[in-house]
């Protein structure tokens, strides 16, 4: 079965470069339902809102952290279940083992290719 | 009874605290105790002429918020930058479907490329920030020291983290300690 490409997709990243580099890399793979929020309070207000298939997010974001937004949507009962793949340059052990104890779905360290996001997707999408 | 050279400083207090308790005639040790006290006092005295020699105000007034101001400036500009590579690649994409398969391929390879070159900007910003908060750091210890010996200007402590996600922000790692893509894929890996 051929990867939907039609959901929606919550960039999060305090850095707006940042979200065109990503909404850039992802219009090339073809996803082109892309919205974008600038810290975890904002992407949490609007996936609480929405109706989003993947959410993509920084860590190191004030006031909240990509960590933070992850364990607030892992908390709630009808975003538990959203492919959530975090992409930050905190590349330290802890950093990974907290994301994943808080249920990442994935995790890109920064710099990253197209290739390492475009196979993070499938492999989350469950298409790997 | 040696009064020694002890100003009116009040770091000088203790020295004279012990002195009163000396009787008039001092033993070997306690001339040795006067001795060393008074070296104390005049350290203690020399330490403070050379942070005012520091002109430590001058550094937490001008010269760390100056150079946070040249930080804040270089990560402005190449912001600016990286968004006018980008708003080109964007025009060049553009041209993709007017273009034979070959070269709209080649071209959307070269464009690729140039995305994830321009990631440096947020790698670099993030490393400029924390540069920026080592300095602030050093802006409130040098104000605390400055306080600590009767100058003005107390320094601040900073916040502590709020929530765990806080206290494991760190920022992008040096090159030579910083775990690859693979070493993070191996360690997700082990949780399976």
């Amino acid at each position: 079965m051929p990867m939907d490409k039609n959901i929606s997709v919550l960039i999060v990243d305090d850095y707006k470069t940042m979200l065109r580099i990503i909404r850039n890399l992802l219009k090339q793979l073809d996803f082109n339902n892309v919205e974008e929020a600038t810290d975890g309070q904002e992407a949490l207000a609007k996936l609480r809102a929405g109706n989003f298939g993947l959410v993509i997010s920084d860590w190191n974001m004030q006031p909240m952290t990509g960590l933070d937004l992850l364990k607030e949507v892992r908390g709630d009962q009808r975003l538990k279940d959203t492919p959530f793949i975090m992409v930050t340059a905190e590349s330290k052990t802890e950093n990974v083992v907290a994301a994943k104890q808080a249920g990442v779905s994935n995790y890109i360290v920064k710099p990253f290719n197209a290739e390492t996001l475009r196979d993070k997707i499938e492999k989350v999408l469950g298409h790997a | 009874m040696p009064d020694g050279n002890l100003g009116a400083d009040p770091a000088d207090g203790p020295v004279r605290v012990v002195l009163g308790l000396l009787p008039s005639e001092l033993t070997p040790r306690e001339a040795a105790l006067l001795a060393e006290l008074e070296a104390l006092g005049r350290e203690v005295a020399r330490a403070k002429s050379e942070i005012a020699a520091l002109q430590a105000d001058d550094i937490t007034a001008s010269q760390i918020p100056a150079a946070t101001d040249e930080l804040d400036a270089v990560v402005a500009h190449t912001a600016a930058a990286t968004n006018e590579i980008l708003d080109s690649c964007e025009a060049l994409e553009g041209l993709r479907p007017r273009l034979p398969e070959e070269a709209a391929s080649v071209l959307s390879d070269a464009v690729t490329r140039i995305y994830e070159a321009c990631s440096f900007q947020d790698i670099t910003g993030q490393r400029i920030g924390k540069v920026v908060t080592a300095l602030k750091t050093i802006e409130r210890r040098v104000a605390a020291a400055t306080h600590a010996f009767g100058c003005p200007g107390a320094g601040e402590a900073a916040s502590p983290p709020r929530t765990e996600g806080e206290a494991l922000a760190s920022g992008p790692q040096l090159p030579a300690s910083a775990a690859s893509q693979q070493d993070i894929d191996r360690l997700l890996a082990s949780f399976e």
